[in-house]
């Protein structure tokens, strides 16, 4: 137990006669850069949901970060990290704003936001953009400066919803840059994505079909076990298996 | 007579130029993608062909009709695919369908034909509410109802955004479809793999074009000799590709670096570098390269490679 940050049992999730996340059991193991792929509709969201403390799960049982995800949803959600594509930061605060805003809902002291500003912004080269407002960087910078915020507080766990659709291709493999360094911190990284050679910078991969989980190992296994030349052909592979229609 | 023909198009907003002095033209039956990142103007561009944005200058006709002179002709021509979701939520995936068949004045039977394909997959959800559709499901939608008046030319604006790899192989099928009924499709993604689909495709980086040509030709006019490398210890391997003086690009690609070399160096030098830093299995093979790789050397030239 101790290795794991992420574990789960059974776990389930139904909306009325729905099943979206059907019986689902895995671990993710400290430091860890774990891949959760799956087609639209196959209930990533939904499982994420779960394991973030945001959805009370139907059945069976989670833990994250040494928290039970059914009782303990608010622990959980301090010690997390999330960035999704869609929600990344305030565009009407400046870049400063927004580490302050977050720093202190993650419960930080202000000693603390200003020290880890000053370290995230030269890290990043990111020192002339202080007093910038957000809604003027370029997207690529915004994903960048996302994600750091994201893991400014030092989760032990931080998810990641597509967080490099759209994203150039320089910027892309920039952004995997900084997940490799945040891993190699110790921080786990439980990330979704529809760009397979992405898959393949993950240590585990797991790939969801009809809210099931029907693989799960690294990339090289899988590739092994499904006699395929890449990522993209496993995914074709179980993906098309899928019956259901509706996200 | 080219189905789109744009000379020095200009839109800005404020001080981005979002659009700049972009010159190209779109033969008929053509399959023409635009490819670039969000924010390269690909949007913009669309907007203005679709007579719903003024361009600030230039001039751009569709199937023949001036944007701002014409833009009633062209709305009858053109089908228009937006970047989000913009048919009636709250109307059933028949009602819109229908919707729009009678605003352009046809029936959905008069050319059912042409949608068939991929209506035929929506179909057993005819009446369910467009909002509580699936992203893919949306998407097979919005494509039908913007083919159901029959148009000359289509406008699709990232239709396989956000949408996972099976899906977006189907569409990719269906428009290859449709591009043999000798309709003229506009297409624009962030997904590189696409772009090889495409007669032509456009790299579009801060409003300009990098280049207009066939997949093929862009691929063939890479400079460079390109080599993809991988060891035991690809974490580690990045820094020291990077730490040695000869590489003049590294790039992860899926499970190998994408490596080139200015003069001096070689993958046996490199490999002889890299077992010294401690790597195993080091594996250096030349490769053909992709349009990402293109379109990343290309990006990297541009004016703003960040």
């Amino acid at each position: 137990m101790e290795n794991e940050v992420i574990h789960t049992e059974q776990l389930t999730k139904c909306f009325g006669s729905f099943t979206a996340v059907d019986h689902i059991s895995f671990d993710v193991k400290h430091g860890e850069i774990f891949g959760f792929l799956g087609a639209n509709g196959a209930g990533k969201t939904t499982a994420m949901r779960m394991l973030c403390g945001l959805s009370h799960p139907t059945s069976g049982k989670g833990n994250v970060a040494g928290f039970d995800i059914a009782t303990q949803g608010e622990e959980i959600k301090k010690h997390i990290g999330y960035m999704s594509q869609k929600f990344s930061l305030y565009e009407d605060l400046k870049v400063w704003e927004n580490l302050r805003l977050f720093g202190g809902i993650y419960g930080m002291t202000t000693k603390d936001i200003a020290r880890k500003t000053d370290e995230m912004l030269e890290y990043l080269g990111f020192e002339a953009e202080r007093n910038t407002f957000v809604s003027a960087l370029p997207l690529g910078w915004k994903q960048k400066l996302a994600f750091s915020v994201s893991i400014l507080h030092e989760p032990k766990v931080v998810f990641l919803d597509e967080p490099t659709g759209g994203v150039d291709p320089v910027t892309r493999r920039q952004f995997w840059e900084l997940i490799y360094h945040a891993a190699d911190r110790g921080i786990t990284v439980f990330v979704t994505t529809h760009y397979m050679d992405e898959a393949e910078y993950c240590d585990r991969v797991s790939i969801m079909v009809d809210g099931r989980i029907e693989a799960l190992d690294t990339p090289d296994s899988l590739k092994a076990k499904y006699h395929a030349e890449t990522m993209n052909d496993v995914f074709q592979q179980l993906a098309r298996k899928a019956v259901r229609q509706a996200d | 007579m080219a189905a789109v023909s744009v000379e020095n198009l200009c839109k800005s907003y404020g001080k981005v130029q979002a659009v700049n002095k972009l010159s190209f033209a779109v033969e008929e039956g053509e399959l023409y993608g635009i490819i670039g990142p969000d924010g390269a103007g690909k949007t913009t561009l669309f907007r203005i062909l679709a007579t719903l944005m003024l361009p600030d200058g230039g001039t751009a006709r569709v199937a023949g009709y001036d944007v701002v002179n014409d833009y009633r002709t062209i709305r009858n021509l053109i089908g228009y695919m937006p970047g989000r979701f913009s048919l009636y939520q709250d109307l059933t995936v028949e009602e819109n369908l229908n919707f729009f068949a009678t605003v352009f004045s046809t029936t959905v039977d008069e050319n059912y034909s042409l949608i068939e394909d991929i209506y035929k997959q929506i179909e057993p959800f005819k009446k369910r509410l467009a909002g509580k559709l699936s992203g893919g499901m949306k998407q097979k939608l919005a494509l039908s109802c913007a083919l159901i008046h029959k148009p000359e030319v289509l406008f699709l604006d990232e239709p396989t955004t956000g949408v996972d790899p099976v899906s977006r192989k189907e569409f990719w099928n269906m428009l290859l479809k449709l591009k043999r009924q000798g309709i003229t499709i506009m297409v624009s993604t962030p997904y590189m793999d696409e772009a090889t689909l495409c007669d032509r495709i456009a790299l579009i980086q801060n409003g300009e074009f990098l280049e207009v040509d066939t997949p093929r030709h862009i691929i063939d006019r890479y400079p460079d000799v390109l080599w993809s490398v991988k060891s035991d210890k690809m974490h580690r391997l990045l820094d020291d590709l990077r730490s040695y003086p000869h590489v003049k690009s590294s790039f992860s690609f899926g499970e190998t670096f994408h490596v080139t070399f200015y003069g001096q160096g070689s993958p046996g030098e490199l490999e002889a570098y890299l077992s010294d830093r401690g790597h195993q299995s080091v594996e250096i093979r030349k490769i053909a390269p992709s349009v990402e790789d293109c379109f990343m050397l290309l990006g990297r030239k541009g004016k703003n490679g960040k």
